[in-house]
């Protein structure tokens, strides 16, 4: 599913970002990445939707090869996974349904696939009620839970989470978990970067730790293991 | 799938760019606005300019049409040689029309000239001291000298007159004027493409941020590039429409008004204002679109 070969990251004018990471996700795992800031773990992330490129290694993403992924196929990669972000990433002047509605848009979906998908999954993330309502009319919680709707709707066979609960107070980072949870339950592959100990110390999966660059731990069931 | 699926397929998705760029000419609110202004100011000047353009050129040929030579012949022409020297003076290059104007002709002209003053020219129909003569009309005013020149040759002719300073002159103003206004209207042009594409850049820059979100969900560069390209038409036609709108009702009413002074006519409504509209919608579109293709390849990248 997700698979990294020696890969190196550098930033202009700055230490690697990413030593040499070699890792291998399988599908329908549920994949905590932690570790400090600044150790490297944004970078990791983002390699996968590719919005960042490895100056080093090889990156398989469900049978995308990055390496020689043209620029102008990057949109195929990013339709087969969802990508969730802290903060949200929400069209602002698009109603909540049509927020999820692009993700179908995009694909050139019918309109009558659009309405059932979207429905479905506004049903399943909790907000078929808030369907016209602008993110800004939105709580935090249900901004996210937009967002989650958005990375699904499209049947992606993994999904990506950027700190999906750093802006969110402890009761929403609780419903936004157990939303992925769920999710993953059904065959998606999640692969979660986050700074939330007690969520990594109670819904036990698998932990990759990074730091200054290098995967320092990969255990399953691991724990979170920092004191931040 | 079966058969037209892919073609079904971009019909959508076009319909879906014209609906979403029409829906984004609303959501815009102000910058909407502020950019259908920047198009409208523009134009405006734009469709000013060319109308006045337009009716100096036609009075300019006006005047350039009214350069005649006047080829006066020597007394011992005779009747037999009018026709025949008429035939070579037209089959001159350059020449336009040849006229013949007897010498009794052009008493009778004299005559209704000096209405008032008849007694000047008691006794001249008897003794008529006046040349038979061509009216000579080049095709082009700038060869009057040269033909004139070639007339002035033939037998029979006496000498060919021609207000040359003036002819001259009128001609190196006429010229002058036509390339100061070439270069006027490609300077309009040109600031209103800048003053425009520049609204539109700021318009759509406030939309850096969504077009970024776009990609990150898997949006094409196209994708996300047609419905602002649907917009930037709709300002551009939409701007077009309020000048167009002015100048048309501006220029009927100058036209009423001016109407009552014989000696100055301005060119119909019809051919003009409809061309100079179409010309300021195709203008205006063509910026607006080009615009917002200019604004939006910037952030497409990511």
């Amino acid at each position: 599913m997700i698979e990294m070969y020696d890969v190196w990251k550098t930033y202009p004018n700055s230490e690697p970002a990413l030593q040499g990471i070699n890792v291998k996700i399988d599908k329908g795992e549920f994949v905590y990445v932690v570790g400090p800031s600044g150790a490297g773990k944004s970078t990791f992330i983002k390699l996968m939707y590719r919005e960042e490129k490895p100056s080093k290694g090889t990156i398989f993403i469900n049978n995308f090869n990055l390496e020689k992924l043209k620029e102008r196929k990057i949109p195929l990669l990013r339709r087969q996974i969802g990508v969730v972000f802290q903060d949200f990433k929400l069209l602002s002047r698009k109603t909540a349904w049509e927020n999820v509605a692009f993700a179908l848009e995009v694909i050139g979906a019918t309109g009558k696939r659009i309405r059932s998908r979207v429905k479905e999954t506004m049903d399943m993330v909790g907000l078929a009620d808030k369907a016209d309502a602008l993110p800004s009319q939105l709580s935090g919680g249900q901004q996210q839970r937009i967002a989650i709707a958005r990375a699904l709707v499209n049947s992606p066979a993994v999904i990506i989470a950027d700190e999906p609960t750093g802006n969110l107070d402890p009761e929403n980072s609780w419903e936004i978990m157990n939303l992925f949870n769920q999710i993953n339950q059904r065959g998606t592959t999640i692969v979660m970067a986050t700074h939330n100990r007690d969520i990594v110390n109670t819904m036990k999966k698998r932990v990759i730790a990074i730091e200054q660059g290098h995967i320092a731990r990969d255990e399953k069931r691991g724990v979170y293991g920092y004191d931040d | 799938m079966r058969s037209g699926g892919y073609t079904d397929t971009m019909i959508r998705i076009l319909l879906r760019h014209l609906r979403e760029g029409i829906r984004s000419l609303g959501r815009n609110g102000w910058m909407t606005i502020a950019s259908i202004s920047a198009v409208t100011v523009t134009l405006l000047l734009v469709g000013l300019f060319l109308i006045v353009g337009f009716n100096l050129q036609a009075a300019s040929l006006n005047v350039e049409g009214q350069v005649v030579m006047n080829v006066f012949l020597l007394p011992d022409a005779t009747p037999a040689d009018v026709p025949s020297l008429q035939t070579q003076i037209q089959n001159m290059p350059d020449v336009k029309s040849v006229v013949f104007v007897s010498k009794e002709e052009g008493l009778q002209q004299l005559r209704n000239k000096l209405q008032a003053d008849q007694d000047l020219l008691a006794g001249l129909d008897s003794n008529n001291p006046l040349p038979n003569k061509y009216i000579v009309q080049a095709k082009d005013p700038a060869q009057t000298d040269a033909i004139a020149g070639r007339i002035s040759t033939l037998a029979h002719v006496e000498k060919v007159v021609y207000q040359k300073d003036t002819v001259n002159r009128l001609l190196t103003w006429i010229a002058w004027a036509r390339n100061f206004g070439i270069v006027l209207m490609l300077a309009l042009i040109f600031t209103a493409m800048f003053l425009i594409s520049n609204t539109i850049r700021i318009t759509i820059f406030a939309r850096r941020r969504e077009i970024e979100i776009m990609k990150l969900v898997g949006a094409t560069n196209n994708f996300i590039r047609w419905p602002f390209l649907v917009e930037g038409f709709l300002i551009g036609v939409l701007g077009a429409s309020v000048p167009i709108a002015l100048l048309s009702t501006g220029y009927a009413i100058l036209v009423k008004n001016i109407a009552i002074l014989p000696s100055f006519s301005l060119l119909t409504p019809v051919p003009l204002l409809s061309e100079t509209g179409l010309f300021l919608l195709i203008v205006g579109s063509f910026i607006g679109m080009w615009g917002s293709v200019v604004s939006v390849r910037k952030f497409l990248r990511i």
